[in-house]
């Protein structure tokens, strides 16, 4: 991450734009070739735009559109995170789906919605009784006629899995450059001058994974297919006290504008009722609004009374990189050596893997020459685990005797040790700021949001020692 | 290991109990806190107005913290700081685990005390909308980080609520180096003394603005602004600033409790506890700001004193209550009489305690304490159990102040009659 040199900065074989879980994904599918691999990002961290405020839910893909890009690679995506979770410690948990019928009209939908999924490839669903649904959901709120069961709809920790990508990345010698804004493109003999706010890059071939900025990108190297329609989602996160409440993700039926609201447990053990869908000028605009909250608490008062009954623990607003386009916008051009990787919608977390996949054979097809490198093939890292279904630090007695700073507990809300922060501090891929070491911890996370804990924080954060 | 009793927390309460439980001769008092040093909130107010009720003195935040450590040593109270009491085993609640450096224990108590306290409602739970950049707080994080961290604060600051917490704010802002622009309140007026508010317009020159909600924060790294909405006409004004502090709205930490299986009371957000301080769960007692949020730390203390007392009491008697539950099941509960339900209906919020144990009906300090949602100069509270006038007092409401109320009518509920009414006119 050293500032770049000038003029007598050397040709990349491959530039990434943009360090989101799809431009990581595939600078880790990159890393395992023989190639001098950049990944840049205007942010101070991976994933600070679309990637890190959504739903964080692992789709199966049956209600994409059938025959679309999309369902072809979350499906494939979803295949291959799942393994990948499992393997760098990815919080993940199968808890199914439930899509939930509330009038007679919408029960109606739902053979329409299952037969979608059959054409998405998804033949597990199966209909579920108005008895069933209540003795499965007990707190769900009166009016649900029946539902769709779709098995194997999954959360996952949306932080974690770009960390995991970078970090298997970076430790196979993919350069990562923050804070450094793409501002134009040129095309030179054999490659692209890349002008950014830090200094001048070289490649040869260059892939465009901006998110919200993509169609920007994608402008430069002189396209013209799509435009980003940043789709603003704001959601609310109960408190963990809720996190019985509810067992299953909660959909809607969705309506031809939006998927709706939902209501879904974390793997942190919190439940998020969201996202709101606005269209909103500005693709910096994640602020929360009254009349967006004050809709999702409606809309949860719904869905579940109990629910809105406890504590909220956070709000926030994400950004979807919508298009006017209906599938996802993947073109490979050798002629230019160029890669656009844009309008990856909300669906980016779940087909990351699969979208890098398919744009390196793409990339390959298109001339980009790959040859593995010598010795073994890189490995998923081991990321700290954040999640609450398996063992954390404080709860492992063999790691706190080893290591007492894993039983010295500092964000008391999230039970996040002094040994975990100080581990993130240290890590290949260290957080910028409180935000980052926030989503690499969950510290300041919890239910008090920094009341006990957050001076303490910033004092480690900081580097100052404690008595 | 096993205890008599185990208390969760060492702020004013739970010092205070553990401190009477030796004074009252029980053997084992352990006493868990989290933080690394004992002493609660008042380690980090640096104020004075501590010890009046309790100690009959008068002394700052952090002095007072050191005076209940240093009496809870001297009374030979076990006390373990840097301890996470991080859930309860099964079978029952009774059975604790305990996390600290030194590793993973379970504890098994005759009795628990929860003395947990309580904390500031922080800007996302009351909904408060807009961008999420650094700079916006609580006071009690504020406080940590001036008092026990040194931090200085540079800019200016808008204090969000005018209570005696929101007063203390501005000065510990003052302190940091800040700039207080306002302080602001949806409440019609402020809800500290005169003389606080008095204090601020003439001193430091900081208003209160008043039926003024917070519609906005704004700032994309850090804040830039705050949107601020009269209620009165509907206008929004935004005022510049780089700091927020969220002040007041107080919230019982009930984590504990709930995990436990209490019932919570649905006004104080805390376990519900009868006159004696016995939660729903046989042998767990709350105590404090768990039960009352949020009130002066003396009177958590002696809120933590009188559990002490019912906690000697039911280790003394246990065996026979445990009998006596046996032979007659049907009046007792866990060992003690069911409690009469005391509830409070508009414009108050809540009471505590909220049941009177009729073997033991005084409530601590011999008052019940209240919170309304509004104000009156003159209001009449009534108390009433199945149409039957207990008791009729005047009393001054004001929106996050302490409402006492003389507590010698619970002497007078029937066991088996209804719930006990509470009523301000």
């Amino acid at each position: 991450m050293t500032a770049l040199g000038s003029s007598a900065e050397p040709v990349a074989d491959v530039l990434i734009v943009g360090a989101g879980v799809v431009g990581t994904a595939i600078a880790r599918t990159l890393a395992r070739y023989d190639l001098d691999c950049v990944i840049a990002d205007a942010g101070d961290d991976v994933g600070t735009g679309t990637t890190k405020a959504n739903t964080a839910i692992l789709h199966t893909g049956f209600d994409a559109v059938p025959g679309s890009l999309e369902s072809a690679l979350v499906r494939r995506g979803a295949e291959l995170l799942r393994d990948y979770a499992q393997r760098a410690g990815i919080p993940l948990e199968r808890t199914g789906a439930l899509l939930v019928a509330w009038s007679a009209d919408q029960h109606a939908e739902l053979a329409g919605i299952e037969e979608k999924a059959r054409r998405n490839g998804y033949l597990a669903t199966r209909h579920v009784s108005a008895h069933e649904l209540y003795a499965r959901e007990p707190h769900l709120g009166p009016g649900a006629v029946g539902a769709l069961d779709i098995p194997d709809e999954s959360i996952i920790c949306p932080w974690t899995t770009p960390l995991a990508y970078a970090t298997e990345a970076v430790r196979a010698g993919v350069r990562l450059l923050l804070r450094t804004r793409v501002l134009a493109v040129t095309a030179a003999d054999g490659w692209h001058e890349v002008t950014t706010g830090n200094g001048t890059l070289r490649c040869r071939w260059l892939v465009n994974a901006a998110g919200l900025e993509s169609d920007r990108i994608d402008a430069m190297l002189g396209g013209s297919g799509f435009t980003i329609v940043p789709r603003r989602g704001e959601l609310i996160v109960f408190d963990k006290l809720a996190r019985p409440l509810v067992s299953s993700i909660l959909l809607p039926v969705p309506t031809p504008q939006t998927k709706g609201v939902l209501v879904a447990p974390t793997v942190y053990g919190n439940v998020l009722l969201g996202p709101t869908a606005q269209d909103v000028p500005d693709r910096g605009d994640t602020a929360t609004t009254e009349a967006g909250l004050s809709s999702l608490i409606g809309a949860g008062r719904k869905i579940m009374p109990d629910l809105v009954r406890e504590e909220v623990t956070a709000t926030y607003a994400g950004l979807r990189a919508a298009t006017e386009h209906r599938d996802y916008q993947i073109r490979v051009d050798g002629s230019r050596r160029y890669a656009c990787v844009g309008g990856i919608r909300s669906t980016g977390l779940t087909a990351s893997l699969g979208i890098a996949e398919y744009v390196v054979d793409q990339l390959a097809d298109a001339g980009l020459a790959l040859r593995q490198r010598d010795g073994h093939p890189p490995a998923p890292p081991v990321m700290p685990y954040i999640g609450q279904t398996c063992q954390r630090p404080y709860q492992d007695s063999a790691k706190i005797a080893a290591d007492p700073a894993y039983g010295d507990i500092v964000c008391h809300c999230e039970r996040v040790t002094r040994g975990e922060i100080r581990d993130a501090l240290a890590s290949s891929l260290p957080p910028a700021d409180l935000d980052g070491l926030r989503r690499r911890t969950r510290a300041t996370n919890g239910r008090c949001q920094g009341f006990f804990c957050a001076a303490t924080v910033a004092s480690l954060m900081a580097g100052r020692v404690l008595t | 290991m096993n205890v008599d009793v185990l208390i969760a927390g060492a702020g004013p309460a739970g010092l205070a109990a553990a401190i009477e439980l030796r004074r009252l001769g029980v053997g084992d008092v352990l006493v868990v806190e989290r933080e690394l040093q004992a002493g609660g909130i008042p380690r980090h107010c640096e104020h004075t107005g501590y010890g009046i009720r309790d100690l009959h003195r008068l002394m700052s935040g952090p002095d007072y913290a050191q005076h209940y450590r240093r009496a809870a040593r001297a009374a030979g109270v076990a006390l373990r700081t840097g301890t996470t009491l991080t859930g309860w085993q099964r079978p029952g609640p009774m059975t604790a685990t305990l996390t600290s450096q030194a590793g993973i224990e379970a504890v098994q108590a005759r009795a628990v005390l929860l003395a947990t306290g309580c904390r500031e409602r922080p800007r996302p739970a009351r909904l408060v909308p807009g961008s999420r950049p650094a700079g916006v707080m609580t006071t009690g994080e504020l406080q940590q980080r001036v008092y026990l961290h040194g931090q200085r604060l540079a800019g200016r600051a808008v204090v969000v609520g005018a209570e005696h917490v929101s007063f203390s704010a501005m000065l510990t802002l003052r302190h940091a180096g800040a700039q207080v622009t306002a302080l602001v309140t949806d409440e019609p007026r402020h809800q500290s003394f005169a003389a606080f508010r008095l204090g601020a317009q003439l001193r430091w020159r900081v208003p209160v603005w008043t039926k003024t909600t917070v519609a906005g924060i704004a700032g994309r790294d850090e804040v830039s602004a705050v949107v601020l909405r009269d209620e009165r006409d509907g206008s929004v004004r935004t005022v510049p600033c780089e700091l927020v502090i969220f002040t007041g709205d107080w919230i019982p930490d009930h984590e504990l409790a709930r995990l436990a299986g209490t019932d919570l009371d649905p006004g104080t957000r805390g376990p519900a506890v009868d006159t004696a301080l016995n939660t729903s769960v046989p042998g767990m007692f709350a105590a404090g700001n768990l039960i009352h949020a949020a009130e002066t730390a003396d009177v958590a203390a002696l809120s933590g004193r009188h559990a002490a007392g019912s906690v000697a009491a039911y280790l003394a008697g246990r065996r026979t209550a445990v009998a006596a539950r046996q032979a007659a099941p049907g009046g007792h509960a866990g060992g003690r009489q069911v409690p009469v339900p005391v509830m409070v209906a508009g414009p108050l919020l809540w009471i505590s305690p909220n049941g009177v144990c009729p073997a033991s009906p005084e409530p601590p300090r011999g008052q019940f304490v209240l919170r309304s949602a509004a104000f009156a100069r003159r209001a009449r509270l009534e108390v009433r159990q199945d149409g039957r006038l207990l008791n009729a007092a005047g009393t001054r409401l004001v929106p996050g102040r302490s409402i006492r109320l003389d507590g010698r009518w619970a002497r007078n509920v029937d066991p088996a009659g209804g719930p006990v009414q509470v009523t301000a006119q």
